[in-house]
Order: structure tokens, then sequence, then C-alpha cells
């Protein structure tokens, strides 16, 4: 909403408040300005205000109301003229190619002399024919032999609006010599209106605000509409059809209109809160909607007249549900079709308007009009809200209808609208107001005590202060005994009752009072039970470990595509059907179902990254998707993580090119599963994203807590990367429940030293590693205190099929020094063990 | 034969004098302190000498060996000492090239910055609840005082969820605020004890969705902090204490905030916190948009219909309640002006934090 400040001085003093006050006020107030846009007044001197300022100033000097008292033509130009004009001090000849002027050119010493905006050498104004806004300094020039040192300006040269065809035609009013800046210097405030605060849609609203917020008073508006020529009683009648749709209607008359512009600071209003000015007729129903947030409705009254069953017949005035399919043309000129949650205002012989949004192009205001028809009603703001949406109509009026006026407006609106009309056109308002109300929305009334404001906000108001607080924003307050009883002015639907209605007033008290004057407290309530969160603990434990095993963690969109996920599949492999959570609205294809897999993600990334980094480490730990039959999907949380390029960052004397491998996972893998405290053991699995040699599943009690390996040669051709990549796919449901909740047991260390020694034994290839290693340690017992493979070995010499496995062990005793004697028995009893149960040899 | 030990004497010192390595001054020792060297000779042709000689010559062949021996440690020190200044002036590295390079691990910029502030949260006394993504309508909307249709729903832009629909709209929502895991805690926490619910201080961190287009300015997916206190005391002032002092540890002491009156359908009195920009000290610059204060949170009491529908009546209990962009904070301390780097990965990105 743009709120001129010329404007809101309508209704509250602003004597003494700089415009900066104004949006300082209001933006702390609940109503943010997020800009300022000056047309005359001084720009603020202090840069530290905190505003976003543009627009321009009006030097008092050299911008001045002047009067041009006659137009002649240029002697060497056609589209040129030359005006006398007087600044209120001096004659001067001022050279303008306005074309507004034209019609003037010629008459000689004009008998009512033309008000206009006069800008002298020197003046700072926007350049009217460049593009956008540039500043320039007005400069003594010649102009086809003629000298020019000043001009009549237009309103995109003085910052108010980008017309810049013709010059401005003052009003009347205008006294020549005045500063233009006294005159009309303005400033307009973009002012953001929460949706809780519809009833501010209007100059009024917010006039209303600032008196309050500044403790001014609010100046309503005065005036009175001098009624004459037959009454409206009973020659127009209102039927409402569904008051829950439409709580009311009112309708009022003006006669013998002329149509024609309004007068210019009508215009420039218009304008500056951003609405086209058109004629006096629909301007009046455009202000008054501005100034008091009441949207109004003109219909040509005599084509309605014209259309009723018989001459003394009354006009009626219907509103409806449309009939599915029925159609209206609005006066935008398009056809539309409606449906039955659509309202319409009909008369008897159809339908006139799409209530509240648009009107109908038959009964439209033309230049012919004399009589008007005007509407003042009030809708149900949700149906008007769908019935918008669905047209895709926004405008000024369904902008407020759809965030709630209140029904108590109407007939405000209603007679200062005629007011308008009356004085813009020469009309004369007739008598009587057709007002239907069969629906008054209920006004809350809220009781407070002394000690709900302490308990709310924490400080001690009195109630007559809280009341004097309230009445600033026309709430209607009684103090009885320690109760205020308030009920809620009817401009409000925002206001409820009960505990509700509490918080609404307390609200209201706090921000009038001021937030900043609220001090700030510590809590003095009692800490509550503590649970903490070892589900998130353990994830961040994760986290930790695998940055610590030198990862880069990844966050990535839930967003994407089953195409996307798919790639995780051998090039050219049956699709498998999998269900996912589909959005109903995605901004794009790629992005249109929730995740199932969390591989999926890490490697898009990896992909992205690919010739950025010679190696890549990268993790990323969340939720997937999983469809349910419940309302909601599953989201299990997973874990995956891939590597992929150089072993070793090359340095600059070393440049080792090996390349990660499975073992590099797979070295990964225990790093964060000993680092958690898990027993695991590893089997041979097949998965189709991995190749069917390299792939290697995480067992724990039988269950499998997920799968690591090369990926698929066919699935690495589906993305393009530089290496070889390596990739684990984790499940956390099943991995986290298994961690030792208390800690996991600490092995004594042995004062005693320990006796190294390595033994080699061969065996067939088909044979795990793993069973040698068990059955070593089983046999070692527990004076076997570690064993270490250190070397795998293959030659002719030992055979095919077989392959060399160098374990070096550590013997170690709790109870004393061990003797070789007591090494060299349990080597012989691992050694015979490995012969009798592997077929393992012993290799010298 | 003393007149020879004199000779053997003079002429060993006299060659130690010129040695300057240690490979010659071993040579040296070998020549004049080893087993057939002059000196040594001596004592093996004691046997020879008379009676008379044999003391004299022995004390002074005594004499020249130590003598000898003395000059020689002398002189292997001297040379090392020499070895020694010869190498530290010599072996000179240079200490600016790069070293090489150790593998280091990060977590993402998004998950550090949502610790610190969880973990300024925690020391306040904030325990972390977390709730799910995919969020039913009732809880995300109507739960949160946000009928359907009701205008407060175009402040935020929703992902629906193809599911049931219920009056033509969607039932099914992807959560556009942490805000719906206030109502789950609240249920969960009342259930315990529905006659008289425990007090409540968490913390809620999670990812929530937007229906946007992804610009430099605006993002499909982001995180959200929202913190909740209820308890039978708390108040408007509590509020602005609490989040004043969260807004020193995270920004720093000197930290000065505003409250102002905002809207938002869950809270009431609502309010947005600022604070004072700490690039230009509140004379405003670009990163405050000129204002000289940065948006950091939304806050406000706890609605009296959110209280009722988490299970704690209004008239017992209150609340404050408040949500913050962990992003955006990282943009504002870093000057990062593209909020697509953060779910971009771009491991250029990632790296400098």
């Amino acid at each position: 909403m743009k709120l001129p400040i010329s404007w809101l001085k309508d209704f509250v003093d602003l004597k003494d408040l700089t415009v900066i006050d104004i949006a300082d006020k209001l933006t702390m107030g609940g109503m943010e300005v997020e800009d300022i846009r000056f047309a005359g007044l001084p720009l603020p001197e202090r840069d530290d205000h905190g505003f976003k300022v543009n627009g321009i100033a009006w030097d008092r000097d050299k911008i001045v109301v002047a009067e041009i008292t006659a137009v002649n033509p240029h002697p060497n130009a056609d589209r040129l003229t030359l005006c006398e004009l007087f600044d209120g001090q001096i004659h001067h000849t001022v050279l303008t190619g306005a074309p507004n002027l034209y019609p003037f050119k010629g008459l000689g010493q004009l008998e009512k002399p033309i008000k206009v905006a006069y800008a002298k050498e020197g003046a700072t104004l926007y350049d009217g024919h460049a593009e956008g806004l540039v500043l320039a300094t007005l400069k003594r020039t010649k102009i086809r032999g003629v000298e020019s040192y000043s001009m009549v300006c237009s309103e995109k040269e003085l910052g108010i609006s980008e017309e810049h065809e013709g010059v401005i035609f003052l009003d009347d009013d205008a006294v020549a010599g005045t500063p233009l800046v006294d005159y009309m210097g303005d400033a307009v405030l973009e002012v953001k209106i929460n949706p809780n605060m519809a009833r501010n849609t209007s100059i009024l609203g917010l006039a209303r605000e600032v008196a309050a917020l500044t403790g001014r008073a609010l100046k309503k508006p005065v005036y009175e509409n001098q009624v004459k020529g037959e009454s409206i009683e009973g020659r127009i009648k209102i039927e409402i059809g569904n008051p829950a749709l439409n709580p009311r209607f009112t309708i009022g008359l003006i006669r013998n209109v002329e149509i024609k512009p309004s007068p210019y600071w009508v215009q420039r209003r218009l304008r500056m809160i951003g609405m086209r000015a058109i004629s006096n007729i629909v301007d009046a129903t455009n202000y008054t909607m501005f100034e008091l947030g009441e949207p109004l409705h003109a219909f040509d009254y005599n084509v309605l007249a014209a259309r009723v069953a018989g001459p003394s017949a009354p006009v009626v005035i219907s509103t409806r549900t449309a009939q599915p399919g029925e159609k209206l043309t609005t006066l935008d000129g398009q056809e539309r079709t409606l449906s039955d949650s659509n309202v319409l205002v009909c008369d008897s012989a159809g339908a006139l308007s799409l209530a509240g949004i648009m009107g109908g192009a038959e009964s439209e205001v033309s230049p012919k009009t004399t009589d008007i028809l005007l509407e003042a009603a009030a809708w149900n703001f949700i149906n008007i809200r769908k019935t918008a949406n669905q047209h895709n109509l926004p405008s000024e009026a369904s902008y407020r209808f759809s965030r709630g006026v209140h029904p108590g407006l109407c007939l405000e609106g209603l007679k200062r609208c005629l007011y308008w009309m009356a004085q813009w056109s020469g009309g004369q308002v007739a008598p009587g107001i057709i007002d239907e109300y069969p629906l008054p929305p209920k006004q809350a009334v809220i009781e407070i005590r002394a000690s709900d404001i302490r308990r709310a906000l924490g400080i001690e108001i009195a109630l007559n202060e809280a009341k004097s607080l309230l009445e600033r924003l026309e709430f209607e307050c009684e103090l009885v005994n320690n109760e205020l009883r308030i009920i809620a002015p009817p401009i409000r639907m925002d206001i409820g009752e009960g505990v509700v209605g509490v918080a609404d007033i307390m609200e209201e008290i706090a921000r009038i009072y001021g937030y900043e004057r609220i001090p700030e407290t510590r809590m003095a309530d009692p800490l509550p039970p503590q649970r903490g969160n070892p589900a998130l603990e353990r994830e961040e434990r994760v986290r930790d470990i695998l940055a610590s095993l030198g990862m880069q963690e990844i966050i990535t969109h839930r967003f994407t595509s089953p195409e996307i996920e798919n790639r995780l599949l051998p090039k050219n492999a049956a699709v498998p059907p999998i269900d996912y959570v589909r959005l109903a609205n995605p901004i794009a294809p790629e992005k249109r179902v929730l995740r199932r897999s969390l591989l999926a993600s890490v490697l898009n990334v990896v992909e992205r990254n690919a010739r950025l980094s010679e190696s890549l480490s990268l993790f990323e730990l969340g939720s997937v998707f999983v469809p349910s039959d419940e309302l909601l999907p599953r989201e299990p949380r997973r874990l995956a993580f891939a590597i992929t390029g150089k072993r070793f960052e090359s340095a600059w004397d070393t440049r080792i090119g090996v390349k990660v491998d499975f073992y590099d996972l797979k070295g990964l893998v225990e790093g964060l599963l000993d680092a958690l405290h898990l027993e695991v053991s590893y089997a041979p699995a097949v998965h189709p994203s991995f190749h069917p040699g390299k792939c290697a599943a995480i067992i724990a009690n039988g269950a499998s807590l997920g799968v690591f390996g090369e990926l698929h040669p066919l699935v690495q051709e589906n993305y393009d990367f530089v290496s070889p990549v390596l990739a684990a796919d984790l499940d956390l449901e099943a991995i986290l429940p298994l961690l030792p909740a208390l800690g996991h047991p600490v092995r004594p260390v042995s004062e005693f030293p320990p006796v190294l020694e390595d033994i080699a034994v061969i065996v067939e290839e088909s044979l795990p590693a793993d069973r040698v290693e068990a059955l070593i340690r089983q046999t070692g017992g527990k004076t076997l205190a570690s064993v270490r493979l250190f070397d795998v070995f293959r030659s002719e010499q030992i055979g095919a099929g077989k392959k060399s496995l160098a374990y070096a062990l550590t013997y170690q005793s709790f109870d004393g020094t061990l003797t070789d004697k007591d090494a060299a028995g349990i080597r012989t009893r691992i050694i015979r063990r490995l012969e009798n149960e592997l077929d393992a040899k012993l290799r010298s | 034969m003393l007149e020879k030990l004199n000779e053997i004497e003079q002429e060993a010192l006299a060659s130690l004098a010129v040695i300057e390595d240690e490979a010659a001054l071993e040579a040296w020792r070998v020549a004049n302190l080893g087993r057939s060297s002059p000196a040594m000779n001596v004592f093996s042709q004691m046997g020879t000498l008379s009676k008379e000689e044999r003391p004299l010559v022995g004390q002074r062949a005594n004499q020249v060996k130590v003598a000898l021996e003395k000059a020689f440690a002398e002189k292997l020190e001297a040379v090392k000492q020499a070895a020694l200044a010869k190498s530290l002036a010599t072996e000179q590295l240079d200490v600016t090239l790069p070293g090489r390079p150790a593998p280091r691990g990060r977590l993402h910029p998004a998950t550090q910055n949502l610790r610190r502030v969880l973990d300024i949260l925690a020391e306040m006394g904030f325990q972390v609840y977390t709730a799910r993504d995919v969020e039913s309508d009732e809880y995300n909307f109507q739960l949160l005082n946000i009928p359907p249709h009701h205008p407060a729903r175009e402040m935020q832009d929703t992902f629906y969820v193809e599911s049931a629909q219920k009056e033509g709209s969607y039932s099914v929502v992807m959560r556009t605020h942490t805000s719906p895991g206030q109502i789950r805690a609240m249920r969960e926490f009342s259930a315990t004890n529905p006659q008289n619910p425990p007090p409540i201080r968490i913390a809620l961190p999670g990812m929530c969705y937007r229906f946007e287009q992804i610009t430099a300015r605006s993002e499909v997916q982001f995180n959200q902090v929202e913190g909740l206190v209820v308890g039978e005391s708390i108040t408007f002032g509590d509020l602005k204490g609490t989040l004043s002092d969260f807004a020193r540890r995270m920004f720093g002491q000197h930290a000065r905030t505003r409250f102002r009156s905002d809207h938002f359908p869950f809270t009431e009195p609502s309010a947005e916190m600022d604070m004072e920009c700490f690039v230009c000290g509140g004379k405003g610059c670009p990163v405050c948009k000129k204002s000289g204060w940065l948006e950091i949170l939304g806050c406000g009491m706890v609605h009296p219909t959110v209280l009722q529908n988490g299970g704690y009546d209004p008239r017992r209990y209150s609340g404050f309640a408040f949500g913050m962009g962990p992003e955006r904070q990282i943009m504002l301390r870093h000057k990062i002006n593209d909020i697509r780097y953060f779910w971009g990965n771009d491991i250029r990105f990632l790296e400098q934090f």
C-alpha cells in the first residue's frame, strides 16, 4: 500500500514529524515501510535513518507555481510554443513543446490563466525525455533561435509519475509565486500490509495508526451530502440471495453528472498511489476506496432503468451464485465462464458484475452516462479470494475484499463517494439510501484485568492507561471496577473473543505502548525435564567421524526425478517399478519427486565436481522418502558416501598416480564402524549398482547394514566421471540402534613386554582372508594381543590358484613376561590348526 | 730417547694443526695414537732401555700420549663444531614451498552453523526436537491457526504432495516451516500428563520447503531453527530478553537488537527481531540494503489457539516461539550473495569453510 504524506495529512496533524519519523513509527508498529519515494519534500539530511530512500526534492526558490497568460507560436518550429508566464514576481517567455498547450496557441491573452509548475534556471529535475529517471539541471540554452532558461514541468520531470506527454495544469487554488513544494510537495511510503491489518489498506486506516502511534488526534472526514430530486426509496430494491456470501448491500444514486476529468489534485493523488486517473466518476470510486478502504462500483443507472419490466417497476438489484457455465463479459472485454461458487450482482435482466471483483461491460459508466447507481457491498472474503484466483483477476477491489472489509464500512464509503462525485461532476445526490444488512458481524467483546497485561507482557500498565491506548484505535472501552470491558470497533474483523480476544488486545496494547518500552527479562519459569535427543546425537557423531576420516559433507536437494535416480541402474537394465512421493506442483520435471536414494544424490555431486579436484571424498546423511499406506510417507535416515580419484593428493615433489580402490573405501567403512564400536562382518554381495566382484555387504546380527563397493562399469557409464567411483549406501535406521548406549568395553593394557612374530601361510585363492584371521585369533586366545595382515602375495612359485597371507602376531600376557618357549607353543598350535582345518601350508 | 719423544710430540702436534675434516683426523689418530704409531712404539721398546732410563722415558712417553690425546679431543670438537657451523650455514630450505597436503574433512557450512545455533540454544536450556519433512496440511497450517484459504497462506508458497484431496486441495504438503513440530512436541509432552503438562523449552531444526523458482535469492529448500518455550509465567519481556541474549551469543556481545511489531498467525503479539548491521554498524550498507538493520528472526507469544491445539490450556500456560534461517546468517556473515551455493555443493565453495 502506497501512502502519500500529503494525503495522510488530511486525517492527522503531522506538525514536527519528519517523513522518516512517520516511516519509523509505522515500521515499529507492524507496518513495515519498504521504501520512501520523495516527490518534492526535502530528503533526509543524514544517511543513518534506516530506510531505502529515492526521489527528488523541489528547490523552494527555483520550482514555483506560475501562471501562463498567453500561448504564442514559435517563429521557427510548429511543434513548439512560447508561453507568456508570470512566476509571481517576473514575467517570462518560456519555450515548451507540451502538446496540451497547443489548443491555446494563438488565442492571445487567455481569459483564465493556466496554473502550472514552473522550474527556473539552475533547478534540478528529472529529464522528461530520458529513459528511466535521470537527474538534470536546467541550463540556459538556445532552441531554434530562441533563448530558453526555464521550463514548464510535466509530472515525470517532478518525480510524481511517469507522465511526460504534457505539462501539469494545476487547480485554480494554486497561487503564482508559491514554492511548489509548499503547494504539493510530497513523499510516498511503500507500506507492507500484513494479512491481519486488512483495515489499513486505506489512507484513513494508516492515518488512524499514525495518530495512535504518535498520540495525536485522528481527524475523520467531515462533509455533508446535499440531496436533491426524487427519493430512491421504493424505486430501487435489493434482494440478497445468501447473506453468508453477501452480508450487506447498499445503494445510492446521483443524477445529472457530467463525465469529465477529475481535478488535478485528485489525479495526482491517484497516480501517486499507483492508479490511473480515468474520469471523475470512476476516479471517485477509486479515490474513496483508497481513502476509506471500501471498494465501490458505479453502474450506469439509465441502462438498468431501461431494462425493468415496466415504467413504474423498481430497479431490483439481486445477488446470487452463478449457474455453472453461466457467462459474463467483464469490463476488460473478456467473456468469462463462471462456476457455482462465483457470486453475481444482477438486475431483472441478468448479471451485471462479478461481485467484489469486476464490473460487467453492459452497465459500465460511459462518457454519455448521466445518472449513477452506486454500490457499496460486503462479501465473504474466502469466496472472493477463490473467485479472484479462479479467474486470475487481481484488482485493488479484490485485493481488499479477499482480505476482509468490514461490512460496517459500506455506508460511509457510499456516502463519501457520492460526495466526491457531486463535487467533481456537478451531479445531484438523490435522497435516500437503500441498505440491506441481513448479517451484521458480531463485534467482539473482551474483558481484561491488569493481571492479564502483566502475565502476557511482563509489565505493569494500569487499566486506565490501557483504555486510552485502545481508544486511540477506536476500541470502545469501559472501566468497571478492576475490569476493562472492550468492544472492537466496526472496522475490525481480526479481533476474537475469550482467550484469543485477550491475546489480540495484548498485541494492540503492546504495539501502541511500544515494544521498545517493554524491558528485557530472563525467564523465571522452571527448566523443563531434560530429555536430550539421542538419535540426533548419534547422527552428529557419525558426521564427526566421517569428517575426521577426511570426508567432505554435502547437502543436496530433496527433490529429484525417477530418471535421475535410475542412473544407479546399469545402462539398459530393466527399471523396476518404484513408487515415489510425488509433488503436485513441482517447479521442474527434474524436481518432481522426493528422493528415495541418498547414493544417487551423492553421485550427482561427484559428477558435478569430477573435474574440479583430483580426488573426491563426499558424504551425505539425511532422509529419503518412502510412500506408505498412511497419510504421510516414511522418512528413513540413510548415509551414503563416495570416493574417486587419487589416493594421495599430489604435492610439488610427489606425484603418486595410484587411484583409490575397493580397499580404500573399505578402510573408510571400517574406520566409521570401528569408531562407532560396532562388531560387524563383511560378505560378498550382489547389488545392481555395483561391480559383481567388488561389492560387499556389512552384516551385524545376521542383518545387512548396507552395501559398498566399486560402481558397476555400466553404472559408471551413466555418469560423466573421470575415475572409477567407489561408493557406500548405508541404512542408519539399522546402524544407530546398535550403538552401545552407555559405552563400549575397553580392554586393559598389559605391563609386560610383547613377543612379536610373523607367520606366512599359503592357502587356496578362494578362501576368504577373514576365515584365516578368525582361526588365528580363536587359537591364540587371550595371549594373542593382535593380528595384522601385512602382505598378500601370489607367484608361480607358490602355485596357481594359491595365495600367501602374511600376518604380524603380537603375543602378550597379563601374568608375566612370555618366554620364547611360550610363544613357540602358541605358534605351533596356530599352524597346526591352519594346516588341518584350512588346508594351509606354512611358507618357509 | 727423550729427544725422540720430543720430536714425535712436535711432529704430531704440527700435523694435527693443519687438519680440517673428520676423515683426516681419524687418519691422524691411527697414525699418531694407533697401536703402531711412533709414540706407541716407544712403549714397546721400553725393554731395550736401561733401568735408569726406563722410568724417565716411561713418564715422558705417558705425557706425550696424554698430550696427543688431549690435542686430538680438542681438535675433534673443533672439527665437529666447524662442520656443524658449515651445515647450518649452507643447508637452507625454501620455507615458502607449500607443505604436502594432509587430507581434511569438513562438515557442510549449513551443518556447521546449525550446530552453532543449537549449541548456544542448548546452553540456554533448549533441547533439540526433530520432526518430519512431509507434513499434513492440518499440522503445517490448520493447527497453527492458518485455516484453509486464509490470506496468511499467501505468505508461504507451498509444495503440495500428491495425496488424497480434501475440498479440492491436497492434504499433504512439504513443511513450509518447522512450526508443525511445535504441535507435535506439545502434543507429545502434554500426553505424558494431560492434567499437568510439563513446561517446554525446545529448539526445532530442519529443512523447510517453499514453492519458488531457484535463483540467487530464493531456494526451494532451506533450514530453519525454531524455538518454543511454554510455561506458567512466560512473558513478552522474557521473549525479548532471551532472544537478545541469543543474538549477543551468536553475533558478539556488542550486538544491538530491536523488536518491531509483525504478524504471524501462530503467535500474538508477534514481532520481528532486527539486529544492528554488523558490517556498517547501522550506517547503511549493501549487506543491510541501506537500512542499518538486519532481519534476524521472527518471534512472538504463542497464539492461544496453538497452545490449545497442543494440549496446553492458554488460561494457565503462556509461551513464546521464534524462527530463524541459519543459511541466511552464513550469507550475512560471509557476504555470500548467491543462496544456490548451499545445495549446489561445488567443492570450491565447500572447501572454504
